[in-house]
C-alpha cells in the first residue's frame, strides 16, 4: 500500500503515474523498428495474439506477395484491422486474420498513389484521410458507407506537408494542414488560413501536431522545440511549454482525462517521452524501446516490444486518498479501516474525525470511486472494503454505487486477464458501455466468458445472452455450411449440438446432413445418423426420394427387418418383369420373418401365389389377369365361366363363405346369367340370406327374377324385400303379420294416399294397435 | 373483396394484409413485365391471400404451371417461380432455366414459400444454374385467413409427417406462424396444450419468444388464450360422417381452400328461349364462405335443419320482390332498385345452395348412408365394437370404396382401444384379398399411427371417456340444438368437449380422462408486458385460439362457433389447422399404395 504513490511524478498540480499493463509476450527480433503498427482505442486490439500473426501475415503475404506496399495500419471502431496501400486499396481483415473485403479510395489516388494516410474515428463510423502524390487530400469518413470526398488544394503546397491532423468538428471532418509556418483548415468547400493565437514567434515550422481523443483540443509542436496546447478551434491558448528539444519527434498524443486538472500532452523521441504541461517544467521517462503511443479517453498507452503501459493523470479521487499526508476524508476512511483491521482504537478516532465534519458519506463515495481507477486488484479491494466499512456508519445510505463498482471491476479485471487482453480502464468501460463490450468479446468469440459477463451483469436477455448465443450459433453453423477446415470428428459434433439454440429448423439439418454425408465414410455416417433421430427420420425422408437404395442399406445398418420387408415390397412394384417382382416379394418374406411378423409374411406369401397362379392361367387360358387382387380375379374367372378354378381360388386362400357368395351373386348377375343363379342360389344354404339376390336382381332390372327369393329372405327381412320388388302389399302383410311399428311406417312411406286407400287404413289400424301394446 | 375476414371477433383481414404486402414488395423487386410459374399445390393458397388482379396490378402478364422441358414461350422480362422447397422440384426448375434461350436472356427469380432452403439452393447448385437468378427469396405463409374466425396452414399432409414420418417442419412453422400471429394480436398470456406435437410447438413457441425478447410488441393482446391440440389426442372425430351442411359438402364434394367443384347438372341456367342448349359440363366452381350472408347462415346447421331454413328464407325473398307492389312514389321505387343487386345476389345464392342441398340429400336418404351411419352410431355408443362387424363385411364383400372400408374399421378400433388380433388380422386380410396386397403398406401406415391396433392388455377406456366427456348424447336436437353433439346427430366431438370443458370448470376436472388419451397434457403463461393487460369490461367474453395440429373438420369447426354463440358461454373462439380434413382426405393421407408396373 505504501507504494501506491511510487510510480507518481508530479507536474504542477496535478500528479501523473504510469501503470504497467502488460508485459508483451511478442518475440520480435528487431522490437517494433521495422514494423507497421496500430493499435486501436478503448483497450482495443493491438491483441497480442492475432496482432502479430495479422500483421506477419499482412507484410509477408500482402504487400510483397500480393497487390502492393501497405502504407498504414489502423483498427475501425468494430474492431476490424484495415490495411491502405500505396495504391489507395483498402483491404479489411477480422480480428482473426480472415480476409473480409476490400475497397479502393477512388481513381484519382491509384494514380498519383497514396503519399501518407490517416485512420480515424469520428460519431459518423471510421474514416480514412489519404494525401496523395499530387499533394491532394482524399477523405473518406465512414468506411461502411463510403462517400469520397477531394478536399481542395492547399496554395502554396510544394512538397509534402510538413505535418497534418484529421479534425471532426460541426459535424463535418476536416483537415488540419501545416506547410512551415502557415497553418490551414480544409474543409468540404474551401482552405482557410488560421493562425493559432499567441503561438511562439520563434517557430519557423509546425513539426507535429495532435487532436485530442475529443477533437476538442490541439497540440502543436514547432522546430524551436515548443509545444502549444489550445482548443482545436484556434480561437483560445492553454499554455505553452519549451521542450528546450529541437529534434523531431516520432510521436505526439494528448494525454488528458475527463474533469483533468491541467491540459497536457505526451512527446516521443528516441528514447525519450516528455509530459509537457501548464508549468515550465516536464516529467521525463526513459524508454528502453522503441515504443508507439496509444492516445485513450483517460490517457495514453504505451507500447513497445516488452512492454504495455498505461501513461494517466492521477484521477482526483485517488489523488485525494493516496497523497502523501492527505487529510480528505477518504484518505481518513481508508487509515480508520487500516486501524480496524489491526484491532486498534485509533479506528474510532479516525471515524469521529471524518463523521465530526459529516463527510462520511463523501469519504466512501472517494473510496469507491478510487477503487474504480485502480489497476491491481488488491488495491481495489482495500479501497472497496474501507468503503464498505464506512457505509456500516451510515444510514440511508444508497448502496448502487458500491454494488454496480464491484461488479464493473470483476468484469474489468475479467477482461483485462492476459488471456482476453482488454485493458480496460473504468472510465473507458463507462463511456464505452456494457454492449460495445459484449460485442468486443463476440469478435474476438469469447462467447462464454460474454455470456458470463451478461449474466453477471445481468443484461437484459435480448441484449445480453441471446444475443452472445445468437452470434455464437451463427458462427457454428457457418462453420459448418461453408466449412474452411477439413471436419474433424469432434465439430460435427458440435454442430448438431448447435441445433437446439437454432430452432430444428429441418432445412438445417439436412444441410448439416447432406454435408456429413459426402465427409464421412458411410459407416461413420450411418453410426453418427443413430445417435440422431430427427437428423434420421429426416435423412430417410430424403433417401425415400432420391436414394432408395442407401434407405436400405440404412434399414440394413439397424435391423430394421419389418422396415426392410415394406421395402422390398415397395421395390417389387417398380419391377417389370414377373420374375423380378416375385423374386423381391420373396425377399420381403424373409424380413418379415426376421421381424417376426408372421400376418406380413403370410400375406406376402400368398400374393407370390396368387401372381404365380394368374401367370400360369394367363398363359393358358389367355385372359389378362397379374396385378388383378384376389377377390377380382375371381370375378374375372367367374365371369369368363371358369368356375373351377374360381373355386380352387376360393379353397386354396380360404376365403370365406359369405364373400364368395357375394362375389358369385354379381358376377352371375353381371353376366345376367339367371339360370346359374338359380342353380347356385340352390346349392346350398345362402350364408347371406337370400335378400341379396333380391337386390342384384333389382339392380340390374330383373323384376321376374327378383320375384323367385323373396319368399327364401328371413322374416325380419321379408319387408325390404317385398318393398324391393316393388310389391307394397306383400311388405304390408309381412309388416302387420311382424307387428313391427317402424316397419309399418316404412311401408306407409311407399304407399301412395289415391292408389292404395285401403291398405293405408288397415296400416294405420295396424299401427294403432301396435301403438297400444 | 375479403369482406369474409371482417365478420369476426378478430380482424384477421390484417393478417392477410400483412401477407399481400410481402407478395407486392417481392412482385416489385423483379421490375418490368413478368410471368410466374407455379408450384401447383401452392395456387390453392395463394388464391386465398391475392387474386390475380393483384398480380396483374405488379406486371404479371403470364402464368404456367411448373412442368418439365421449356417454359411455354411469353414476352416478359421476368421469370419468377413460385415453389415449395422440394428437390424433386428444383431438378424440374433446373431443366426449365436450362432450357431458357440464351440469345434473349430474361431474369429469373425464385420465391420459395414457406421458407427458404439452404438443400434445395445446393441443388441447383448442382445443376448448375443457381448463378442465373436474380432475386432468390422466401415468402412466409403459414398461417393463411380462411374465414372470418378460421386460420389454415392448408399443409396437406402434416399428419403423416408429424406421426408417421417424424419430420417436424409442420409444427415448426405452425410455431413461426403463431409468433408471426402475436407480432400482429399481441402476445398469447396463456397456453394450453394436450399432446406430444402440442408440447413440441410450445416448447419452441417459448424457444423463440426467448430469442426475439428484444422486440416485444406493445400489442394490446386480442388473445386470451391459446389451447393447442394433437390430432391423435382425438383420431375418433374425424373419421365419423359430418352432418353439418358444410361437413357433408366437403364429405361429398370436398372443398379445397374454401372451393367447391358441384356436378354441373343442376346449375344449367334456365334461360328462356334456349331450352334445348346443351348442358354445361365444366364442374360448377363455388367459393364458399362467410362473405355469403346465407351460407354463413346455414353452414353450421345440422344437415336435417337446412330444409326449413332454406324454405324460410325463399319466403323472405320473395316477400321482399313482392315490396315492388307496393312502391308507390317515386323514392320508394328509387329505394326498392337501390336494393336490387343485393336482393338478386341473395336470390341466386338461395337457388345455388337449394341445388345443393338436393343433391347432398340424394345421398343422405340413400339406404347406403343410413346403414353405414347407424354402424358409426352404433360404434361410438359402444355397441359390439369386439367383433366382425357383418356390415363391414358385407360392405367388403361388394367392394364398396377402400377409404370408406377403413374408415369404418380404424373408428371400430379407436371406439375399442384397438381389435382382438383375430378381427384385426381378418380385417386385414379381407381387405388384401378385395383390395389387393398393396395395401399392406397403407394398413401398416394405419397401425403406426394408432387407427388401427391390436388390442392390448389394457382395459377398454373409451366407454369411461365417453362418459365423462358426455360424448355420446341421446336425442340431440337438429333444429334448435343446445348442446355440440348435434354436428354428428348424437356424436359431440371430442376435442370439441376437451375445449369446452377447459373454458369451464377447467381441466382439472377431467385429470383421470385426460391421463387416458395420448401425449402430455400442460399449461404455460406467457408474460405479457406491463401496462397491457387486457382489463375486461363485465360481460365482455374471452377469446380463445384453438389449434389443431393434424387437421380439424368443418364439423369441429362448427360445434366452436356454437359455443361462441351460445349465450353465457364467455368464450369465443378463433379456430387454427395444419389443414382442413374429413375422414376421407385424412384416410387418404396416410395411404400408401404403389402404382402397378407390370405391364
Amino acid at each position: 500500500m505504501a507504494f501506491v504513490t511510487a510510480n507518481w511524478n508530479p507536474l504542477g498540480d496535478a500528479f501523473y503515474r504510469k501503470i504497467e499493463l502488460y508485459e508483451m509476450g511478442w518475440n520480435l527480433k528487431d522490437g517494433l523498428r521495422d514494423c507497421l503498427v496500430a493499435a486501436a482505442p478503448y483497450g482495443g486490439p493491438i491483441g497480442e495474439f492475432c496482432f502479430i500473426t495479422l500483421l506477419r501475415k499482412i507484410v509477408s503475404e500482402y504487400s510483397f506477395w500480393k497487390s502492393g506496399v501497405v502504407k498504414q495500419l489502423g483498427w475501425t471502431v468494430s474492431d476490424d484491422l484495415l490495411c491502405v496501400q500505396e495504391d489507395g486499396t483498402v483491404l479489411v481483415y477480422d480480428l482473426l486474420g480472415g480476409f473480409k473485403r476490400h475497397f479502393s479510395m477512388g481513381n484519382e489516388v491509384s494514380q498519383s498513389q497514396v503519399l501518407e494516410t490517416k485512420i480515424f474515428h469520428s460519431p459518423y463510423g471510421t474514416g480514412v484521410a489519404i494525401l496523395t502524390g499530387a499533394l491532394r487530400f482524399t477523405l473518406a469518413t465512414n468506411i461502411d458507407d463510403i462517400k469520397l470526398r477531394r478536399l481542395p488544394e492547399v496554395p502554396g503546397l510544394q512538397g509534402a506537408p510538413s505535418c497534418w491532423a484529421v479534425l471532426t468538428q460541426d459535424r463535418q471532418s476536416k483537415v488540419l494542414v501545416a506547410n512551415g509556418s502557415h497553418l490551414f483548415v480544409l474543409d468540404n468547400t474551401a482552405c482557410t488560413p488560421v493562425t493559432p493565437p499567441g503561438l511562439s514567434p520563434q517557430a519557423s515550422s509546425i513539426v507535429h501536431m495532435c487532436v485530442s481523443f475529443s477533437y476538442k483540443y490541439l497540440a502543436l509542436l514547432t522546430d524551436s522545440g515548443h509545444v502549444w496546447m489550445g482548443t482545436s478551434n484556434l480561437k483560445e491558448k492553454l499554455s505553452e511549454v519549451d521542450t528546450k528539444i529541437k529534434a523531431p519527434p516520432k510521436q505526439m498524443a494528448w494525454c488528458r482525462r475527463p474533469k483533468s486538472q491541467q491540459p497536457s500532452a505526451v512527446v516521443m523521441w528516441d528514447g525519450l517521452l516528455l509530459v509537457v504541461g501548464e508549468c515550465k517544467e516536464t516529467i521525463q521517462y526513459h524508454l528502453d524501446d522503441d515504443s508507439i503511443l496509444v492516445p485513450e479517453l483517460d490517457g495514453v498507452r504505451i507500447i513497445s516490444g516488452t512492454h504495455h503501459e498505461l501513461l494517466q493523470e492521477v484521477p482526483g479521487a485517488c489523488e485525494e486518498i493516496f497523497k502523501i499526508a492527505s487529510m480528505a476524508p477518504g484518505a481518513l476512511l481508508l487509515e480508520a479501516h487500516k486501524e480496524y483491521e489491526k484491532e486498534s482504537q485509533k479506528a474510532d478516532e479516525y471515524l469521529r474525525e471524518i463523521k465530526e465534519q459529516s463527510l462520511l458519506s463523501e469519504a466512501v463515495r472517494q473510496c469507491v470511486e478510487a477503487a474504480g481507477h485502480e489497476h491491481e486488484p488488491e488495491t481495489q479491494k482495500t479501497l472497496l472494503r474501507a468503503a464498505s466499512f464506512g457505509k456500516c456508519f451510515l444510514s440511508n445510505f444508497p448502496p448502487e454505487q458500491f454494488v454496480s463498482m464491484c461488479r464493473d471491476l470483476r468484469v474489468l479485471n475479467a477482461v483485462r486477464d492476459y488471456t482476453v487482453g482488454i485493458p480496460l480502464s473504468h472510465t473507458q468501460f463507462k463511456q464505452m458501455t456494457i454492449q460495445v463490450l459484449i460485442d468486443r468479446l463476440v469478435y474476438r468469440k469469447l462467447y462464454p466468458l460474454a455470456i458470463e459477463v451478461c449474466r453477471y451483469l445481468k443484461t437484459p436477455e435480448y441484449q445480453g445472452v441471446s444475443r452472445v448465443l445468437k452470434y455464437w450459433a451463427c458462427y457454428k453453423v457457418c462453420v459448418c455450411v461453408y466449412l474452411f477446415t477439413p471436419l474433424k470428428k469432434k465439430n460435427y459434433i458440435l454442430i448438431i449440438f448447435v441445433q437446439p439454440y437454432c430452432m430444428p429448423s429441418c432445412m438445417l439439418v439436412y444441410t448439416v446432413v447432406m454435408y456429413l454425408k459426402n465427409e464421412l465414410n458411410r459407416g461413420d455416417f450411418f453410426m453418427m445418423l443413430r445417435n440422431q433421430p430427427v437428423a434420421l427420420s429426416l435423412y430417410k425422408q430424403f433417401c425415400k426420394h432420391q436414394e432408395q437404395d442407401t434407405l436400405k442399406d440404412l434399414f440394413n445398418q439397424d435391423d430394421d427387418h419389418e422396415e426392410l420387408g415394406n421395402f422390398y415390397v415397395k421395390a417389387s412394384y417398380k419391377e417389370q418383369r414377373l420374375e423380378a417382382r416375385i423374386a423381391h416379394l420373396q425377399s420381403a418374406v424373409d424380413e418379415y420373418y426376421k421381424a417376426k411378423n408372421e400376418f406380413s409374411a403370410k400375406t406376402t406369401e400368398d400374393e407370390m401365389r396368387l401372381l404365380r397362379f394368374q401367370r400360369k392361367l394367363e398363359e393358358e387360358k389367355g385372359e389378362q389377369l397379374v396385378g388383378f387382387s384376389l377377390h377380382d380375379t375371381m370375378t374375372t374367372l367367374l365371369s369368363v365361366g371358369l368356375h373351377k378354378h374360381a373355386e380352387q381360388l376360393y379353397k386354396d386362400f380360404r376365403v370365406p363363405d359369405k364373400r364368395f357368395w357375394w362375389l358369385r351373386l354379381k358376377a352371375l348377375a353381371e353376366k345376367e346369367d339367371w339360370e346359374e343363379l338359380e342353380k347356385f342360389s340352390k346349392s346350398k344354404k345362402s350364408p347371406i340370406g337370400y335378400l341379396p339376390f333380391v337386390e342384384v336382381c333389382i339392380k340390374h332390372h330383373n323384376k321376374y327374377e327378383a320375384r323367385k327369393y323373396v319368399s327364401k329372405v328371413t322374416l325380419e327381412q321379408k319387408v325390404k324385400a317385398h318393398l324391393a320388388v316393388g310389391d307394397v302389399e306383400g311388405a304390408a302383410e309381412a309388416a302387420i303379420e311382424r307387428r313391427n311399428e317402424s316397419e309399418i311406417g316404412t311401408v306407409l312411406s311407399r304407399c301412395s294416399a289415391t292408389t292404395d286407400h285401403l291398405l293405408v287404413e288397415r296400416l294405420n289400424r295396424a299401427k294403432a294397435t301396435v301403438a297400444k301394446k | 373483396m375479403a369482406s369474409h375476414l371482417f365478420c369476426g371477433r378478430v380482424n384477421l383481414n390484417i393478417l392477410r394484409e400483412a401477407a399481400r404486402k410481402d407478395l407486392r414488395e417481392f412482385l416489385d423487386k423483379c421490375s418490368g413485365s413478368k410471368a410466374i410459374v407455379w408450384d401447383e399445390y401452392l395456387t390453392g393458397p395463394f388464391g386465398l391471400i391475392a387474386q390475380y388482379s393483384l398480380l396483374k396490378e405488379h406486371e404479371v402478364e403470364k402464368m404456367f404451371t411448373l412442368k418439365a422441358g421449356r417454359i411455354p414461350s411469353a414476352a416478359v422480362k421476368n421469370i419468377v417461380f413460385f415453389v415449395r422447397p422440394r428437390l424433386e422440384l428444383m431438378d424440374i426448375i433446373a431443366e426449365n432455366v436450362a432450357s431458357e434461350d440464351k440469345l434473349q436472356p430474361r431474369d429469373v427469380h425464385i420465391l420459395f414459400v414457406p421458407r427458404r432452403s439452404l438443400l434445395c439452393e445446393q441443388r441447383l447448385k448442382e445443376k448448375g444454374v443457381l448463378n442465373s437468378f436474380t432475386n432468390i427469396d422466401e415468402y412466409i405463409l403459414d398461417l393463411i385467413p380462411y374465414d372470418g374466425d378460421l386460420l389454415s396452414m392448408e399443409s396437406e399432409s402434416s399428419f403423416r409427417e408429424c406421426y408417421l414420418e417424424n419430420d417436424q417442419t409442420s409444427l415448426y412453422h405452425a410455431a413461426k406462424g403463431l409468433m408471426n400471429l402475436q407480432a400482429l394480436y399481441g402476445t398469447i398470456p396463456q397456453i394450453f396444450g394436450k399432446g406430444e406435437c402440442a408440447r413440441h410447438v410450445a416448447n419452441m413457441m417459448l424457444r423463440m419468444k426467448r430469442e426475439f425478447a428484444g422486440s416485444q410488441t406493445q400489442i394490446l393482446p386480442v388473445f386470451d388464450t391459446l389451447l393447442l391440440l394433437d390430432r391423435n389426442v382425438d383420431l375418433l372425430t374425424p373419421l365419423a360422417t359430418q352432418l353439418t351442411y358444410e361437413g357433408l359438402i366437403d364429405e361429398i364434394f370436398g372443398i379445397t381452400n374454401g372451393y367447391v367443384k358441384l356436378p354441373p347438372e343442376k346449375f344449367a341456367q334456365k334461360k328462356q328461349g334456349e331450352g334445348g342448349k346443351e348442358l354445361p359440363t365444366e364442374p360448377k366452381k363455388l367459393q364458399l364462405n362467410s362473405a355469403e350472408e346465407l351460407y354463413a347462415e346455414i353452414r353450421d346447421k345440422n344437415f336435417n335443419a337446412v330444409g326449413a331454413a332454406l324454405s324460410k328464407k325463399a319466403k323472405i325473398i320473395s316477400a321482399a320482390f313482392e315490396e315492388r307492389h307496393n312502391a308507390k312514389t317515386v323514392g320508394e321505387i328509387k329505394q326498392f332498385v337501390s336494393q336490387l343487386p343485393h336482393m338478386q345476389a341473395a336470390r341466386s345464392s338461395l337457388a345455388n345452395h337449394t341445388s345443393i342441398a338436393e343433391l347432398i340429400k340424394d345421398i343422405t336418404t340413400s339406404e347406403d348412408f343410413f346403414d353405414s351411419l347407424t354402424v358409426e352410431q352404433e360404434f361410438m355408443t359402444g355397441v359390439d365394437t369386439d367383433k366382425v362387424s357383418t356390415y363391414i363385411e358385407d360392405c367388403i364383400a361388394q367392394k364398396d370404396p377402400l377409404i370408406k372400408i377403413l374408415r369404418l374399421v380404424c373408428m371400430q378400433s379407436v371406439c375399442n382401444n384397438g381389435l382382438k388380433q383375430k378381427v384385426l388380422d381378418y380385417y386385414k386380410k379381407e381387405i388384401l384379398q378385395t383390395y389387393g396386397y398393396k395395401h399392406i403398406l397403407t394398413l401398416k401406415n394405419l397401425e403406426k399411427v394408432g387407427l388401427l391396433k391390436p388390442q392390448s392388455t389394457m382395459r377398454n377406456n373409451y366407454p369411461t371417456i365417453r362418459k365423462t366427456l358426455k360424448l355420446w348424447m341421446e336425442d340431440a336436437n337438429e333444429q334448435n340444438p343446445n348442446d355440440i353433439s348435434y354436428v354428428y346427430s348424437g356424436y359431440a366431438p371430442l376435442s370439441v368437449r376437451l375445449t369446452q370443458v377447459l373454458a369451464r370448470p377447467g381441466w382439472r376436472s377431467i385429470e383421470e380422462v385426460l391421463k387416458m388419451l395420448p401425449g402430455p397434457h400442460f399449461e404455460e403463461r406467457q408474460q405479457v408486458p406491463t401496462g397491457l393487460h387486457k382489463k375486461r369490461q363485465p360481460g365482455e367474453n374471452r377469446t380463445t385460439l384453438v389449434f389443431f395440429l393434424g387437421g380439424v373438420t368443418y364439423a369441429e369447426i362448427a360445434a366452436l362457433r356454437f359455443l361462441s354463440n351460445m349465450e353465457d358461454s364467455g368464450t369465443e373462439y378463433i379456430i387454427a389447422a395444419t389443414k382442413l380434413i374429413n375422414g376421407t382426405s385424412w384416410i387418404k393421407s396416410l395411404m400408401d399404395s404403389p402404382e402397378e408396373n407390370l405391364p
